[in-house]
């Protein structure tokens, strides 16, 4: 709790995670309307007591389908980042522990990974096993793995270095062990902030896939495709578009400011790095 | 030493280049099921004839490392083959659609990176707690902003209060420059954002590191006033961080701009990799990843170097 009172904008920020998490959760409970169920006679509608931020161009609620598309999006990048982090994680613990030829060669093949621009790796790997949320998550986790590769091997040198480390050797500690219950618990203040960091990224990355029509696929609710499909009927209502938009950003940034605040709490000393 | 340090890079970006070709050429092998058939599929009747002629077309019919080496060396002569349903050379498809792509991100990263050092100054003077929160939300919030969403607001208020402007497609800087300029400036702004977001943070944050130097204190000792302290001395030093990563920012703009086109209707890299990936048009969409790439690759190379001759530390 104290903690909370010396950092308000950690307190913010979690405040603002948890209940997106929550909204997310409970999204067939909480969203007002069926998110697929039409009603042509109110179509493209402006906010009302009935539709909060309107309808689209097939009637159906706005809200209810930002509420199912959030879980959509954010399905989609934390089992990205998740499948990320432990393959990317595990590379760069491996290559850290290691060092030498395995150091090397897992690092070189990460470092073409991350030769591609982020979005255009993307896209070819949802060209090659095509256009579906769930390849859209392979896509974000193959593009998100060197990333956590590199952000965790740099720090696991230092740990790996330590007099604890060469201690559990002497005393006879397997490799398996000594890295998942020896090193990785010491990395936790990085993974805890990069993950963050880097879910708030991958729903960027989703939205605009979706956007893109290379992700989640109609009439299932996704906030980059309700943005795509708006914008057809922005003069008429840009209701759609402009709240599912904003879902984007709200998500992301309550991840993003999450991920910056806790860089601060945890380590004091990475202040002020990007 | 310099020397050493620069053909050291020298083989790191052969070796990147060469995995970078090797993993977009088998990118096509990876698909599910038989390629040829999918494309054809895409677009016309399949038939065993037309699958084989398609195969030989593509050199599919030969042993793959002869494959390789042939795609390689037919793609460093700008040889990519011709467009399966177009017949035009793949290498002037790609050289039509690259000039809006390239102006749009050059722009963006001008207008981002240009406006990040001044912003970022300003960022540091503002100190204190309030200060720190207050900038960090707006920082955070600039970074997280769909780029995509902003351009569609941009539109939607350009619509409402001045219809009459044109601000969707593209015309050539040849034919009509200020209106070529006049079109590409929301777009660019647009995709700006989240750069200069993250650039004049990371600017503010390496002034008020180099604030606290000491070398500050002797030149503010040795009687330098405080807007030469400001620019000569900190700037200069605040800015290393700032070159590296001005590089990085390119990957991010051109995957950026794939989508900012699209909003826009600009006629760029985008719409090309986009129709691609629609008619599985796969050496197409494989020569494109591919030439983006290895200019993103030289970019962050040649900021590297850029890096070696400013930073007087890496020199040492």
């Amino acid at each position: 709790m104290d903690t909370l009172r010396r950092h308000p904008l950690l307190a913010i920020a979690l405040v603002l995670v948890a209940l997106q998490a929550v909204l997310v959760a409970a999204a067939p409970w909480v969203s007002p309307y069926d998110p697929l169920q039409q009603d042509v006679l109110a179509r493209l509608k402006g906010p009302s007591a009935a539709h909060w931020l309107g309808t689209d161009q097939f009637g159906r609620d706005v809200l209810s389908r930002i509420i199912h598309g959030c879980r959509a999006s954010l399905g989609v990048s934390v089992v990205a980042v998740a499948a990320a982090l432990a393959v990317g994680g595990t590379l760069g613990l491996l290559a850290a522990y290691y060092r030498g030829w395995t150091d090397r060669l897992l690092m070189r093949v990460m470092d073409v990974l991350f030769a591609f621009p982020v979005l255009l790796l993307a896209i070819g790997v949802v060209a090659v096993l095509g256009p579906r949320s769930e390849t859209a998550a392979v896509a974000i986790a193959i593009v998100y793995t060197p990333v956590f590769a590199r952000l965790l091997r740099g720090p696991a040198l230092v740990v790996c270095e330590s007099d604890y480390v060469a201690g559990a050797r002497a005393v006879g500690a397997s490799d398996g062990r000594i890295i998942f219950m020896h090193v990785l618990p010491n990395l936790m203040s990085v993974v805890l902030v990069q993950t963050s960091l880097l879910l708030s990224a991958a729903i960027l990355v989703e939205a605009s896939l979706s956007f893109l029509g290379l992700g989640t696929q109609p009439p299932t609710p996704s906030l980059g495709l309700m943005l795509s499909e708006g914008r057809n009927f922005l003069l008429l209502s840009p209701w759609s578009a402009l709240f599912s938009g904003l879902a984007i950003l709200v998500l992301a940034f309550g991840l993003n400011l999450l991920g910056d605040a806790l860089r601060d709490t945890l380590d004091p000393r990475l202040r002020g790095q990007e | 030493m310099i020397g050493r340090l620069v053909a050291g890079r020298l083989l790191d970006l052969a070796v990147v280049l060469a995995s970078v070709s090797v993993l977009v050429f088998f990118m096509i092998r990876l698909i599910p099921g038989d390629a040829v058939a999918i494309m054809l599929g895409a677009n016309t009747e399949v038939t065993p004839e037309r699958i084989a002629a398609l195969r030989a077309s593509i050199g599919l019919d030969q042993p793959i490392v002869l494959q390789y080496l042939g795609w390689v060396g037919r793609a460093l002569r700008g040889d990519f083959g011709t467009s399966l349903w177009t017949g035009r050379p793949v290498i002037d498809e790609i050289a039509v659609h690259v000039w809006p792509t390239l102006q749009l991100t050059l722009l963006a990263l001008a207008i981002g990176a240009g406006l990040a050092v001044p912003t970022g100054v300003l960022m540091a003077r503002l100190r204190g707690r309030f200060a720190d929160g207050l900038l960090r939300v707006v920082t955070v919030a600039g970074l997280t902003v769909p780029s995509f969403w902003l351009g569609i607001i941009m539109i939607l208020a350009l619509a409402t209060w001045a219809p009459t402007i044109q601000a969707l497609g593209y015309v050539p800087f040849s034919q009509d420059p200020l209106g070529n300029l006049g079109r590409l400036v929301l777009p660019a702004t647009a995709l700006a954002l989240p750069i200069l977001a993250n650039l004049s943070r990371l600017v503010r944050s390496a002034m008020l590191d180099a604030l606290g130097q000491d070398y500050i204190r002797t030149a503010r000792a040795k009687g330098v006033g405080e807007r030469g302290v400001l620019y000569r001395h900190a700037l200069r030093n605040a800015l290393i961080p700032y070159v590296t990563s001005v590089g990085i920012m390119t990957g991010y703009l051109l995957g950026g701009a794939i989508v900012v086109e699209q909003v826009f209707a600009i006629p760029g890299l985008g719409r090309l990799i986009l129709g691609a990936v629609a008619e599985r048009n796969y050496p197409l969409l494989q020569a494109t990843i591919l030439v983006v790439t290895c200019a993103v690759v030289l970019v962050n190379f040649l900021v590297d170097l850029v890096y070696l001759a400013i930073d007087p530390r890496v020199r040492a």
